[in-house]
C-alpha cells in the first residue's frame, strides 16, 4: 500500500484519536467526548506505526504516529488509585512494617544521634566552656532565652504565636527530616553528618541548660513531641543511611537498581516521617509551650513515647501484607 | 537494539509496538526549573503582603506555605497534571515513568525527595554531572525513581496528502531512496523555491532546474501514491 492511501484509510481513526486525547488532556473527565473506540483505535495505531516504519514511509508520517502514539499511551496508562483507603492501610500496618524491615539501619542511625548527644553531654558536663565549641554565642544565648525561668517571657504568649511556631517547626523540621534522607544518597555520608550534628547539637543544649538551672523547663517542654519529633528525625536517617548503602555494596545487583529497590523500600518510610513530623510540630506549638505542672507534663511525655513504640514495634504484625 | 548517539529511547510497549519517547537535557529542564522558580516567589510575594497583616499568626501560615511549595509543588503537579509543572508544560516537557508511563506519587515524591541531593553542593552540580553519565539523562532523583523527563510534542494534525499527477522512478528504488522521496515531500514547504531546484539537480543533473523539479515532484508523488 502507498503512503497516501495508507493516510487516507487510517485519517478517520487519528483525527478521532486527536480530538480524544484534546479532551482527555485538558480535563479529567470529558463527557462530550465518545471514548469508547479509545482503546480499539490506540492498538490499531500501534499497529499502523509498526507497518509506517516497516513499509519506509515518510519520516514525517512516522514522527507522527509515534507522537499520537506516545500522548494517547499517556493517557491510557495514567494510575490513579483512590487515596483514603491506601493511607489507611499505610498507617494500619505498612508504615510500622517498613521501618521494622530495616531496623538495623534505623538502630544504626539511633546509635549516632544518641552516642554524640551522650558524648558531648558528658564533654559539656565535665567542662561548661566546651558549649561554646558546639553552639556558637547567639545560640547559647537562644537557648538561655527559650527556657530559662528568670529570662523567659511567655505570658503575652497567644494562638497566634502558636500558630506562627507550628508553621516555623513544619518548614524547619520536615525540611531537615527530608534533607536528612536525600544526603544519605551520597553514599550515606549526608545521613550521618546529620545525625551527628544534630545529636551534638541536642546533647549541648541539654547538658548547657541543666547546668544554668533551666533543665526542668526545657525537659518539660520537650518530652512530649520530642517522641515523634526525635523518631522521624532517626527514622529518615536510617532510611537515608539504607538508600546510600545501596550505592556502596549492592549486592548482586547493578547500583541503580540497587538504589531504585532501596527508594521503594524507604519510601514508606519517608510518609511516615513526614506524618509524625506534623504530628510533632502540632503537640509542640499546641501542647508543649502550655505552661502546666511538671507532673503532668511528665507524664503525657511518656505516654507519648509509649505510644509510639508500641505501635513502631508491634502494629500490622499480623495484618496481610 | 540499534545503538545510536542521540537523545531518543525506544521503548516496547505492552502492545508490542516500539514506542520513541525524546528525552530532554540539561537545558530545557533547567529553563522549566527556572520558570516554576519565578512562579512559586510570585506567589509567595503575592500572598506574603496579606499575611503580615495578620501579624506572627500570618507569618506561621507564610512558613507553611514557603515549605508547601519547596516540597510539594512539583509533587503536586507532577501527580494531578500529568507530570507536568506549569514550568514544565511552557516548555513542553513532561516527567514519566522509565516504561513511559505517566509518573505516579511514588515517583513523583522519591524524584523531588532527592532535589536536595541534586542541589549539593550548589547549583544543581550533582544532578548535572549525574545527568551527563547517566545514559537517559536523569538526575540522582530520577535514578532512583526511575523516572524520565521527555519532550511531549505538542499536539499537531497532520496535513492532506498533496493530488498532482505522478510518474514513476526511473532507477530501481529502494528503501533508502524512498526515505529520501518521501522527506522531500514533507519538507519541501518548507524551503525556499531556489532550495528545491538546487537538490532537484542532484536527483537530474542532466535537465534544467525547472524541468528536474517538475519531475522530482511527480516522482515523489508516485512513491506517494497520490492518483
Amino acid at each position: 500500500m502507498r503512503q497516501s492511501q495508507f493516510e487516507q484509510r487510517y485519517q478517520p481513526q487519528w483525527r478521532r484519536l486527536e480530538q480524544g486525547l484534546a479532551a482527555l488532556e485538558k480535563k479529567q473527565r470529558p463527557k462530550n467526548v465518545d471514548l469508547s473506540r479509545f482503546t480499539d483505535d490506540y492498538q490499531d495505531l500501534c499497529h499502523q506505526l509498526a507497518l509506517s516504519r516497516e513499509r519506509g514511509y515518510s519520516l514525517v508520517l512516522q514522527d507522527y504516529l509515534n507522537d499520537l502514539m506516545l500522548r494517547a499511551h499517556r493517557q491510557l496508562y495514567r494510575h490513579r488509585a483512590p487515596l483514603m483507603p491506601r493511607l489507611a492501610a499505610f498507617l494500619r500496618g505498612d508504615f510500622p512494617r517498613a521501618v521494622r524491615a530495616m531496623w538495623r539501619w534505623h538502630l544504626i542511625s539511633a546509635l549516632a544521634f544518641l552516642l554524640s548527644a551522650g558524648l558531648v553531654a558528658a564533654m559539656i558536663l565535665h567542662d561548661p566552656e566546651l558549649v561554646h565549641t558546639v553552639v556558637d554565642g547567639n545560640g547559647v544565648s537562644d537557648l538561655e532565652n527559650m527556657y530559662h525561668p528568670d529570662l523567659r517571657d511567655s505570658s503575652d504568649r497567644n494562638r497566634a504565636d502558636d500558630l506562627m511556631m507550628f508553621g516555623y517547626y513544619i518548614y524547619n523540621n520536615v525540611g531537615i527530616a527530608f534533607r536528612t534522607f536525600a544526603g544519605g544518597v551520597l553514599f550515606g555520608i549526608g545521613s550521618l553528618v546529620v545525625m551527628l550534628f544534630n545529636g551534638s547539637f541536642l546533647g549541648a543544649a541539654a547538658a548547657h541548660l541543666t547546668l544554668v538551672g533551666a533543665g526542668q523547663p526545657f525537659y518539660t517542654f520537650v518530652i512530649a513531641h520530642g517522641a515523634p519529633e526525635l523518631t522521624a528525625i532517626v527514622l529518615a536517617g536510617g532510611a537515608g543511611l539504607r538508600l546510600g548503602w545501596s550505592l556502596v555494596a549492592p549486592g548482586s545487583w547493578r547500583r541503580v537498581d540497587a538504589l531504585r529497590r532501596a527508594a521503594r523500600e524507604t519510601l514508606p518510610v519517608m510518609y511516615g516521617v513526614f506524618l509524625l513530623l506534623v504530628l510533632a510540630a502540632m503537640i509542640e506549638a499546641f501542647w508543649s509551650s502550655r505552661e502546666l505542672d511538671a507532673q503532668i507534663k511528665y507524664t503525657v511525655g511518656g505516654i507519648s513515647w509509649a505510644l509510639l513504640y508500641f505501635y513502631l514495634l508491634f502494629a500490622g504484625r499480623h495484618g496481610s501484607e | 537494539m540499534d545503538v545510536l548517539i542521540d537523545e531518543r529511547l525506544h521503548i516496547d510497549t505492552p502492545e508490542g509496538a516500539r514506542l520513541t519517547l525524546s528525552l530532554a537535557g540539561p537545558l530545557p529542564r533547567g529553563m522549566a526549573y527556572g520558570i516554576d522558580l519565578m512562579i512559586r516567589g510570585l506567589i509567595l510575594m503575592v500572598v506574603a503582603t496579606p499575611l503580615t497583616l495578620l501579624g506572627r499568626g500570618g507569618s506561621g501560615l507564610y512558613l507553611l506555605l514557603l515549605f508547601l511549595l519547596e516540597w510539594f509543588y512539583p509533587v503536586l503537579f507532577e501527580v494531578f497534571r500529568q507530570g507536568r509543572t506549569p514550568g514544565k508544560a511552557m516548555m513542553g516537557l513532561a516527567v514519566v515513568h522509565g516504561n513511559g508511563a505517566p509518573v505516579g506519587l511514588s515517583g513523583s515524591l522519591v524524584r523531588n525527595l532527592l532535589r536536595t541531593a541534586d542541589l549539593f553542593p550548589f547549583a544543581y552540580l550533582t544532578g548535572f554531572v549525574v545527568m551527563l553519565v547517566s545514559s537517559r539523562q536523569q538526575r540522582l532523583g530520577d535514578l532512583a525513581a526511575d523516572t524520565l523527563v521527555i519532550h511531549v510534542p505538542a499536539s499537531q494534525t497532520r496535513p492532506a496528502p498533496g493530488d498532482s499527477g505522478g510518474e514513476p522512478p526511473d532507477w530501481p528504488l529502494d528503501r533508502g531512496d524512498q526515505l529520501v522521496l518521501l522527506a522531500f515531500h514533507d519538507r519541501g514547504p518548507r524551503l525556499s523555491e531556489e532550495r528545491q531546484r538546487e537538490l532537484a539537480r542532484l536527483a537530474y543533473p542532466e535537465l534544467n532546474d525547472d524541468a528536474a523539479l517538475a519531475r522530482l515532484r511527480r516522482v515523489v508523488n508516485h512513491v506517494l501514491g497520490a492518483a
